[in-house]
């Protein structure tokens, strides 16, 4: 389809400001623009259909089956977008006087009293806008835990290698050498590698749990016990927090601090890649050192972005979880729990599981033998599901399995839809030993065919060019 | 898959020859067939100081970036600009694409005959 | 009460058998018995249908005061947004997609932001944008740590810019163990001479805001011929709605451009979700850290949309990469194309014009009243700082009018005005500033 700039005619435009009531004021010479710039100038109708084209060239939750290995892409209740949009809640300034902003506060309040008991911790900040924002606050709680102790010699975060790449990325960016610790044969920490990083030097660990191969590490308890021993905190990367919300509490699995990411296990929309909501919990020994904002609160504290954070995402998780409540919370979990392992268990005897147990919420694909005998990769299989109305798995992740591909069905899907992706997955597995060609030149039927990503990457076109 | 006699390879497969008392290093056509088409090159600048063994560069391909581990120790003298504008010449001809002229070398790692780096490929590939 | 499971009882003990077990609770066989919750045993209320919920979330937004009239700003700017900007973001396939890594499915996610990437460029003259960070405060510190290098390690930022922004920065500086100096300010703006003493052969980058945090406009382009003389980098924080007026950050010498992009059809929101645009030099395309959307051809040579340079980021390289930034505020970008597509660059520019010639009436009106004065004479834009007498009693009396009167700040008020207050609104506010001085 057309680019905006392409539909764009000069002096096409729509009024929407009026009249100056008050005297004009010239900006001065040497600060004025000396060209103005060159957006697209289109009649309010073009508009609408401009972007009510690019919408159709979406898929969302609400078009069909989305189930993306680690991103939790359950359906998200439209009550919740009605509540965010009230004006009550969109009119307020963050620096409006504390009295008039009351139900501001109590939104923040409910939250962070809903949330701390369901994860276990003793206090909350939501001014984190995303989970890889959260996780650089969560370990600046640990740093200055460390610090405010007067212990400078703790240098180092353990990060497993099935971890997902923000984790080591964000110990990086809070000053840590990153030392990566194998996983065991069942896609576990091992236990003993563990032991032998950990030390006088450890600052901390961070863990997703269940990991990001759908597994729940049954010796959460030892491990955290082993890091805290050595005086390292426990980072909880809340990602695949779905599967065990209300079951059971990272809190309670020995964790110091949390991130939850909204965004995904609470509902809120992900609007095609942000904004989400990044949450920090932690317990009372790391609560002087929450973020909190320069205009808005007392003190020194650190800071990672202005104001409260993306609080409009915060009433949208509040009201999902007002909603489903005590039974609701814990059932939802139990059900993503249980639409993994009956989709694991009807894909029985075509692609071959990287672990064949029960699993969490989530569960990892090996294709490498598959490939080997067809020919045909994950990328392949992705692909070809796109032109089914499928939203592909998540590929080539984690990186402990190779050719993988990591299944993530969330709660909400009916078992029709899990009959339905089942069968869909066992034609294809059928299909790659007749047709590799098929699928190696899949998808046939969707936006576009396959676009070539090197070009992209090596003859950057970044924005348009008239 | 191609390992010219007159050239020297390390096990992280970068390749090395001199000229005179200047080492000249690439990458082995082992190692850009397994990167795939490389889409972009981080460079040293010349002046830098490289070590035996530690990373001076790296080289990204759509999907993964690879480091780049010099063979010996010493000074940068020169680099190939050229890659940062045509990085698919480490794809099309690699023995011809050198990434860096190092001087005064101090160090060198242990190093493999062509036919050595031959049989090292073929064990892990 | 509700929890969105399509599955019945029935149905879900069928599923129990296909998987092989009993129970939901043996699907839970590795969590230590100890720390299992038993139904029942999660401490928060019971739940609610959604016609409760709906009266309980309500009845919150209903405890909060929306004003009316807003001569507040300071980082949060109230402009008017045209109705459709309201609407096309709430289209349930832009709200529910994930971040588009599958290109072939999302096309219309990633052209949506190669065209808020083409607006960012031309409203700050860079050549490149990515497609979008956090919030400006967030866009403040990546643009510092894409300076940083081996040598130079130190931040300058101007004492002058939000102080959001400069905590912020703090905190990331130490996060890397970084060093952070503020630029001291001197008559409300970025004192040169102090940043001439302070820019030794260690200085990465020099961060100033323009318009600065008290709405003066800063002389950028002497700031930045020192930085450039030092070899240091040079970022320039600006507000969107005055680059539809004022000099591209790239004329004033800016290396890189960030800003707070709320004020691009965003509501006040309490603080979020705002976006921070991020924009530089072709020369420095490879630091730029999150998201970019490249155009390619695909297999049948159409055009195509894919994101592109990911070799730079956090899923590729880990630990080496230079931010660990996942996401950007993809609807938020979204929403600022759109804002910038329906104003046009003659919209925008007309918003701007409004907002500092309603500024500069409410200014003089205040200042005409006795015991008013301006703190600072510099020119500035929507926003500008007054003494006066009785400040909390002033505030307090606008309040009761049902205006949001500007924000105390040391030694004055911080007055915004936008195209949004009209002159009778604003002469009404000067009225009761009059009443309650004279009083």
């Amino acid at each position: 389809m057309k680019l905006i700039f392409e539909k764009s005619v000069p002096g096409r435009s729509h009024q929407y400001l009026p009249k100056c009531d008050v005297d004009g004021v010239r900006l001065p010479e040497n600060l004025s623009r000396t060209h103005a710039p060159k957006l697209p100038e289109l009649s309010e109708t073009d508009l609408s259909r401009h972007y009510t084209e690019l919408n159709r060239n979406v898929h969302g939750v609400n078009s069909g089956f989305y189930p993306l290995g680690s991103c939790t892409m359950k359906y998200n209740p439209r009550i919740n977008e009605e509540m965010a949009a009230l004006p009550g809640f969109t009119g307020i300034h963050p620096l409006a006087p504390a009295h008039t902003t009351r139900g501001a506060q109590e939104v923040l309040e409910v939250s962070r009293q809903l949330l701390c008991e369901i994860t276990g911790m003793d206090d909350m900040t939501f001014q984190p806008a995303a989970g890889a924002h959260g996780e650089f606050a969560g370990v600046l709680l640990i740093k200055q835990y460390h610090h405010a102790r007067g212990d400078f010699k703790r240098t180092k975060i353990i990060v497993p290698d099935s971890a997902h790449g923000t984790n080591p990325a964000t110990a990086a960016m809070c000053g840590y050498t990153v030392v990566n610790i194998p996983s065991a044969p069942n896609g576990c920490v091992d236990l003993e590698a563990l032991k032998q990083v950990l030390g006088e030097d450890t600052a901390g660990l961070m863990l997703t749990n269940p990991n990001t191969v759908g597994i729940f590490d049954e010796n959460i308890l030892e491990i955290t016990r082993l890091v805290h021993e050595a005086g390292g905190l426990c980072y909880y990367d809340g990602a695949n927090l779905n599967a065990v919300m209300g079951v059971v509490r990272p809190g309670d699995m020995g964790f110091d601090c949390v991130h939850l990411n909204l965004h995904k296990t609470f509902s809120t929309p992900h609007g095609g890649g942000g904004p989400g909501s990044g949450a920090v919990g932690c317990k009372a020994h790391l609560a002087p050192f929450l973020p909190k904002s320069a205009m808005m609160d007392e003190g020194e504290h650190i800071q990672v972005r202005s104001f409260a954070g993306n609080f409009l995402v915060v009433v949208k998780a509040m009201t999902y979880i007002l909603t489903l409540g005590r039974e609701g919370i814990p059932e939802a979990a139990k059900n993503a729990v249980l639409n993994a392992n009956y989709l694991q268990a009807k894909l029985k005897g075509t692609f071959t599981p990287a672990f064949d147990r029960i699993c969490m919420h989530e569960f990892v694909l090996d294709l490498s033998s598959f490939r080997k005998e067809t020919g045909v990769s994950a990328l392949d299989v992705a692909k070809t599901l796109i032109d089914y109305g499928m939203h592909p798995p998540t590929m080539y992740f984690p990186l402990i399995v190779h050719e993988a591909l990591m299944l993530e069905p969330t709660e909400t899907e009916s078992v029709e839809t899990l009959d339905w992706a089942a069968e869909v997955l066992r034609k294809l597995y059928a299909l790659a030993y007749e047709d590799p060609e098929y699928m190696h030149n899949a998808p046939h039927n969707a936006q576009i065919a396959r676009p070539d990503e090197v070009r992209a990457a090596r003859n950057p076109i970044l924005r348009y060019q008239a | 898959m191609n390992y010219p006699n007159e050239l020297k390879y390390s096990k992280s497969h970068e390749w090395i020859r001199y000229e005179g008392d200047v080492a000249i290093i690439g990458i082995s056509d082992f190692a850009q067939d397994a990167l795939g088409d490389v889409v972009f090159i981080n460079l040293p600048a010349p002046g830098d100081e490289v070590i035996a063994g530690d990373s001076f560069g790296d080289v990204e391909s759509v999907k993964a970036v690879s480091d780049l581990i010099s063979p010996v120790s010493g000074t940068v003298l020169a680099v190939n600009d050229e890659l940062e504008d045509s990085p698919e010449l480490l794809n099309q001809d690699p023995y011809a694409a050198w990434i860096i002229k190092v001087e005064g070398v101090t160090q060198e790692e242990e190093l493999l005959s062509a036919d050595d780096y031959e049989a090292f490929c073929a064990e892990e590939g | 009460m509700a929890s969105y499971i399509p599955s019945t009882h029935p149905e879900r003990q069928a599923m129990l058998r296909a998987v092989g077990v009993e129970s939901l609770r043996e699907l839970y066989r590795d969590v230590p018995e100890a720390m299992y919750l038993e139904d029942g045993a999660l401490n928060i209320p019971e739940g609610l249908s959604e016609a409760e919920v709906c009266r309980k979330v309500t009845a919150m937004a209903a405890k909060n005061h929306v004003f009316p009239t807003v001569l507040r700003g300071a980082g949060a700017y109230d402009h008017y947004i045209p109705s459709i900007v309201k609407y096309i973001p709430a289209k349930e396939e832009f709200l529910t997609a994930y971040t588009p890594y599958q290109a072939e499915m999302s096309q219309g996610i990633l052209q949506s932001i190669f065209e808020y990437q083409t607006d960012i460029c031309e409203l700050t003259g860079m050549d490149v944008s990515n497609a979008s960070v956090y919030d400006g405060a967030s866009a403040a510190a990546e643009a510092a740590a894409m300076c940083r290098d081996r040598k130079r390690r130190v931040t300058l930022i101007s004492g002058a810019a939000h102080p959001d922004t400069i905590n912020t920065v703090r905190t990331y500086c130490y996060g890397t163990n970084d060093e952070l100096r503020v630029i001291p300010v001197k008559d409300g703006k970025t004192d040169l001479e102090a940043l001439r003493g302070l820019l030794t052969a260690d200085v990465a980058s020099v961060y100033v805001q323009q318009p600065n945090f008290f709405g003066l406009f800063e002389d950028t382009e002497e700031l930045g011929k020192l930085t450039h003389e030092a070899g240091a980098m040079y970022i320039l924080g600006c507000n969107p709605i005055a680059l539809a007026i004022m000099k591209t950050p790239a004329e004033q010498g800016a290396d890189i451009a960030v800003g707070e992009g709320q004020p691009l059809g965003m509501p006040l929101s309490y603080g979020g979700p705002y976006l921070g645009f991020m924009a530089t030099t072709t020369k420095h395309m490879r630091k730029l850290p999150g998201r970019i959307v490249g155009q390619t051809v695909d297999a049948k040579g159409e055009r195509a949309f894919v994101l592109s340079l990911q070799a730079r980021e956090q899923h590729i390289r880990r630990e080496k990469a230079s931010s660990n930034i996942c996401s950007n505020q993809a609807l938020c970008a979204l929403t600022a194309g759109l804002y910038m597509s329906a104003m046009g660059a003659e919209g925008m520019a007309e918003a701007a014009r409004q907002s500092m010639a309603k500024a500069h009436y409410l200014a003089n009106a205040l200042c005409a009243l006795p015991g008013v004065s301006m703190k600072y004479s510099g020119a500035y834009f929507h926003e500008f700082v007054t003494v006066m007498p009785k400040s909390e009693e002033v505030l307090r009396a606008l309040e009761e009018a049902e205006i949001l009167g500007g924000l105390p700040v040391e030694g004055g008020i911080l007055w915004c005005a936008t195209e949004k207050v009209t002159r009778e609104e604003l002469d009404r506010a000067v009225s009761i500033v009059k009443e309650v001085l004279s009083a």
